[in-house]
Parts: structure tokens; sequence; C-alpha cells
């Protein structure tokens, strides 16, 4: 098995795909945002429940590949009791992350999201890792078209 | 030896006749395809990905290079030596295609970009013929977007209606389904010849008669089926057959609509431009014969040779043989595959042809593909833009392994290992 292939699916992604955290509907949600990817075939519903403008809550349901389904677990589980402005921000690190690379960001910061840095050398899954965090950002946003990052 | 169940439904679906596998030398095929014996990511490539697109023979790449290299010109204007060369050539490709399809005349030979184009150009010239308001198109569930959405959009314009005629489990379309709904306000029936994303092969001829007997037209989508089972366009008797140049061992970017000439002539053109017309003043113009009058524009005279040349090198085989040869592979795989625990083949219609869809265990298609891509095992994972199907179906996604005339037996091995380190990883 190649290196990279291990790096990309670490056993905390495969665990978290197979035993994803915060999967189920968040029935006292306040925010809600639909995610696809039409072309793998992903669709996650993404539930939040802002407190002001922090993140009380946080679930996701849906269905989807390891990669895509471990990073909406990681990042749910990340945002949780963050403020929008904090998860917005993690956003960006974790973009990085994925698009260019570990050594571009400090993977202290990202906890266990660091997980994710093998994804960049998979450039057709980068968009299943960003999926979710896209979805995240409608559901902050109120846009209410269903996200894809085909 | 692999030999054709013969379908429930029909038994006019064309079968290949039983030939000795050893006339077809697999091995000597593959020596035509230079991109076969590159390694990729360390390891021998296993291309299992032929119904997204083939790979081509350097047979096809040097009749394109010999095209731009001693006879490039553009056609049917100029009065010099290279472009009497270049009309020729392209007129040639016209004649390989009629005489590939069994065509009565190469003026029903028109050249477009690919299946795609060549279903629109039927949507949006003899679909807008036909089909008024209240009217119904008829398709298939098994259709491949192309043959659903220009449809959709002819149906749109007109206040028309799309009707789905239903396939069972396996894939397979219910004929006695299929016939209910050819009503008297069917104005066109719009069908697969074989799926993409399920390998059945529809009885085209059966079909046609049926839809002939109601007076329905029959627009085939040849894609897949063009390059795995005889394509001869007057035993099928279909109306309009089109399908792509890069899945039949061409480039891309050239496809063919075969329309029957009454129909062609019918038909008002579809772009406007050059070569479509005869005459032109700021008051009327007049529009060329057919089939000019669908090719608006300097066409794409090095596609249209590549594709003949695509033609030469396919016919050139033993036909009999290349086809029992992939039939026979088919079969392998059927059986490789099913013995695989957990792994469930999708479409397992009777007869089909080239493709191996399947789910396994609860993985998902990507992850099994990205798995598989580290091993060199090219495959396509997803809905296989027949999304209708994948809902039919119940599932989202598939991973399809689809052949061509060069794979072997051993890279089906080569898949099936590769399924054994997906299982490691993620059972």
């Amino acid at each position: 098995m190649s290196s990279e292939l291990d790096d990309l699916y670490q056993e905390v992604i495969l665990e978290h795909g197979r035993r994803p955290r915060n999967y189920r509907k968040l029935e006292d949600a306040n925010r809600h945002a639909e995610g696809m990817n039409p072309l793998c075939g992903d669709h996650f519903n993404l539930y939040m429940k802002l407190d002001g403008d922090r993140i009380e809550d946080i679930a996701f349901e849906g269905s989807g590949c390891a990669i895509s389904k471990a990073s909406a677990s990681l990042m749910t589980s990340a945002v949780k009791g963050k403020t929008v402005a904090e998860a917005e921000e993690l956003f960006g690190r974790f973009h990085t992350l994925v698009t260019e690379g570990p050594e571009k960001v400090r993977l202290s910061e990202l906890g266990k999201l660091a997980a994710l840095s093998g994804v960049c050398e998979f450039p057709t899954r980068v968009k299943c890792a960003s999926l979710v965090w896209h979805t995240m950002k409608n559901a902050l946003e109120h846009q209410r078209e269903v996200v894809t990052t085909e | 030896m692999r030999v054709h169940p013969s379908p429930p439904e029909a038994d006019v679906v064309t079968l290949h006749e039983s030939v000795p596998p050893d006339a077809f030398d697999v091995e000597r095929v593959r020596r035509d395809f230079p991109i076969l014996a590159r390694p990729v990511r360390g390891k021998k490539l296993v291309y299992l990905d032929s119904a997204a697109t083939t790979q081509k023979p350097r047979q096809v790449v040097e009749a394109m290079a010999r095209y731009f290299d001693q006879e490039n010109a553009n056609v049917h204007r100029g009065v010099h030596f290279l472009s009497e060369r270049a009309t020729e050539a392209y007129e040639g490709a016209r004649e390989r295609v009629r005489k590939f399809l069994n065509a009565r005349h190469a003026s029903e030979i028109v050249f477009v970009r690919g299946t795609t184009e060549a279903l629109n150009l039927v949507a949006f010239t003899f679909g807008r013929l036909r089909v008024g308001v209240g009217d119904e198109v008829l398709l298939t569930a098994m259709e491949h977007h192309s043959n659903i959405v220009p449809w959709q959009m002819l149906c749109a314009d007109r206040g028309a209606k799309l009707v789905v005629a239903p396939i069972d489990d396996r894939g397979v379309l219910l004929l006695d389904e299929l016939e209910k709904r050819i009503g008297p306000r069917t104005k066109l029936l719009g069908v697969t010849h074989v799926s993409n994303a399920l390998g059945t092969v529809n009885p085209l001829k059966q079909i046609v008669a049926l839809a002939h007997a109601r007076g329905v037209p029959v627009v085939v989508d040849g894609a897949q089926g063009a390059p795995h089972v005889p394509a001869d366009v007057r035993d099928l008797d279909c109306d309009f057959y089109a399908f792509s140049g890069h899945k039949i061992y061409g480039p891309t970017g050239i496809g063919v609509l075969y329309g029957k000439a009454e129909h062609l002539e019918a038909m008002p053109p579809w772009q406007g431009g050059g070569d479509m017309i005869l005459s032109v003043s700021f008051e009327k113009t007049t529009y060329n014969r057919v089939p000019y009058k669908f090719e608006a524009g300097t066409p794409n005279m090095a596609g249209a040779i590549g594709l003949g040349a695509a033609l030469d090198w396919l016919e050139a085989l033993p036909r009999e043989a290349a086809w029992a040869h992939e039939d026979e592979l088919l079969a392998y795989g059927t059986e490789a595959l099913s013995r695989i625990r957990g792994l469930r083949l999708v479409g397992t219609a009777p007869g089909k042809a080239a493709v191996l869809s399947f789910v396994f265990e609860d993985i998902h298609p990507h992850d099994i593909g990205t798995v598989l891509d580290r091993e060199g095992v090219a495959i396509r994972t997803g809905h296989h833009c027949a999304q209708p199907l994948m809902q039919r179906l119940g599932i989202a996604a598939t991973a399809r392994a689809s052949l061509g005339i060069y794979n072997t037996r051993g890279e089906i091995d080569a898949l099936v290992a590769g399924l054994e380190k997906v299982r490691r990883m993620f059972a």
C-alpha cells in the first residue's frame, strides 16, 4: 500500500468515517444547509443551533465517502462551542491544509483536523473533504441554494 | 467460451457467434496502444475505463498526424490541390462511417462533436417539427443524461411531456411496459443501444418494430452500442443512430449522427453559418443539401479522418473473434467479481456487454476508486451520468470497470486483487 494512501486514510479518518460523531438531525436547529456532490453522490444535511454568534450545537446527516464523512465528523466536533468568526477562521486554515499542504499551516492550530493533511496529495478528493465546510459557510450565511464542490 | 443466454423478452439481440478465442491475439492488439505499456504511480496501468473513453491505437494518431503533415486545408471550397485532398479525406471518412453503420447513403451521415451533440441536433430539429403541446416523448429508465436532458428541454419548450419506460432490478427494459406507454400522443422514442452504467443490451430491432407499428420514430443513443455490438442501421431500421468517435478508439471531438434520408431532408437546419448554405443574400438564404445542411462552419476534419482510421483499424480485426474476446472477458470478470464476498454486481441483464458495475460492502465507490488508482487500476466511480437510473436502483453511485478490446484476464485479476486491498483497508 502506498504511503500516500496511508496518509489519506489515516486511522482517525477511517474511524470517523465508520462512526461519525454528531451524526443526527438537530431538532432545535435554527440554521440548516444542504451540501451535495452530484458527481460522487455525496449528500449531507447540516444543522446548527446558533446562540448569538456562538455555535451552541452542530450535527449532520447524509451519505458520502469516508473522506467526506470523516471531514464532517471532525468539523462538527471542532467548531462546536466556537464563535462564528472562529469557525470561519478555522475553515480558512483547513482550506489551506487540504489545498496547499500541511507545511503551509501550523498543524497545532488544527487539532484533530490535521488528520486530513493527506488530502492535498489527492486533488480529486479535495472536494470531498471540503464539502461540509462549504455547507457550514452557507448555513452561516443563510444561503438557501444547495452547496456543491464539484 | 461464453454463450450468450437469450434475453427473456426477446431473441432479437444480435449475438456474437462463438469463435475460438485463439483467432484473436490480444497481445498483438495491445502493441497498437503505446499508452497501455506506461506505468502509472509506479504500477502497471490497468485501464478499465473504456466506457468513459477508449485509448487510441497508433494508427489513429498516425492518420491524424499524416493529415496535418501532408493534407491540411479547408474542405469544400478551395480550388487548390490541398483543399481537394482534404475534401477527399474528409468525405472518405464519411463513406467509411456509412460502411460501418451499413447506411444506405453517405449523405445520411452527419459529422458532429459527439453523441451529445447528435442527440441535441435531433431534439432541436426533428423534435421541434414533431412534438407539440400535450405530446409525449418516450424514454427508458436507463438513459444517459445526454438522452434525457435534450428531450426535457424540448418538452419544456413545447409544453410536452416526458414518459419513462421502466426496467427491472437486473436492468432489463420491460418491453410490455414500454409498449403500454406508446400512445396516440407519443411522437418519439429515445433509447440507448447499450447502457453505459449497466451494460444492458437492448433488443433494439424488436423495440424499433414495436414503435414503428405505432408510427413512432426511434432515436438511438449508440455511444456504447457502436463499440461493442453490431450497429447495422438498416437491419435495426432505427430512424436515428448517434455515436462518439472517442468511445470507439477514435479521437475526441468527433461523432456521428446517422439519420434516415427522408428525415434529414425534412428537418430544418440547426446551426447557421458557412458550409451549410448554397447562397446567401440579406433577404434569403438557400440551404445546402444534406448532410452539409447540418454541418455549419469548418468541420473537424482531422477528427473525422481519425475516426475513419479507427474504424479501419477495428474492422481489420477478426470481428467475431474480437467480440467473443470481449464477451469472454466479461464472463470471466462477472464470475471473478461474483466470488468476492460483499460485492454486488449492479446490472445483471442477460447478454449484457462490456460493463461491470458494482457496489462493495458499504464502502463508497469513491474510496474504492482511490485505492484502486494507487494500484494502477483505472475505473470510474459515481452515477455515470445516469442519476435517474441510480435513483431507480436505490443507490447513489457505483464503481464501474468497463472493458475495451485490449483488456486481458490478467487485468481482471489485478482488479480483484485491488478490491481485496480495498476490503482490508475499509472492512
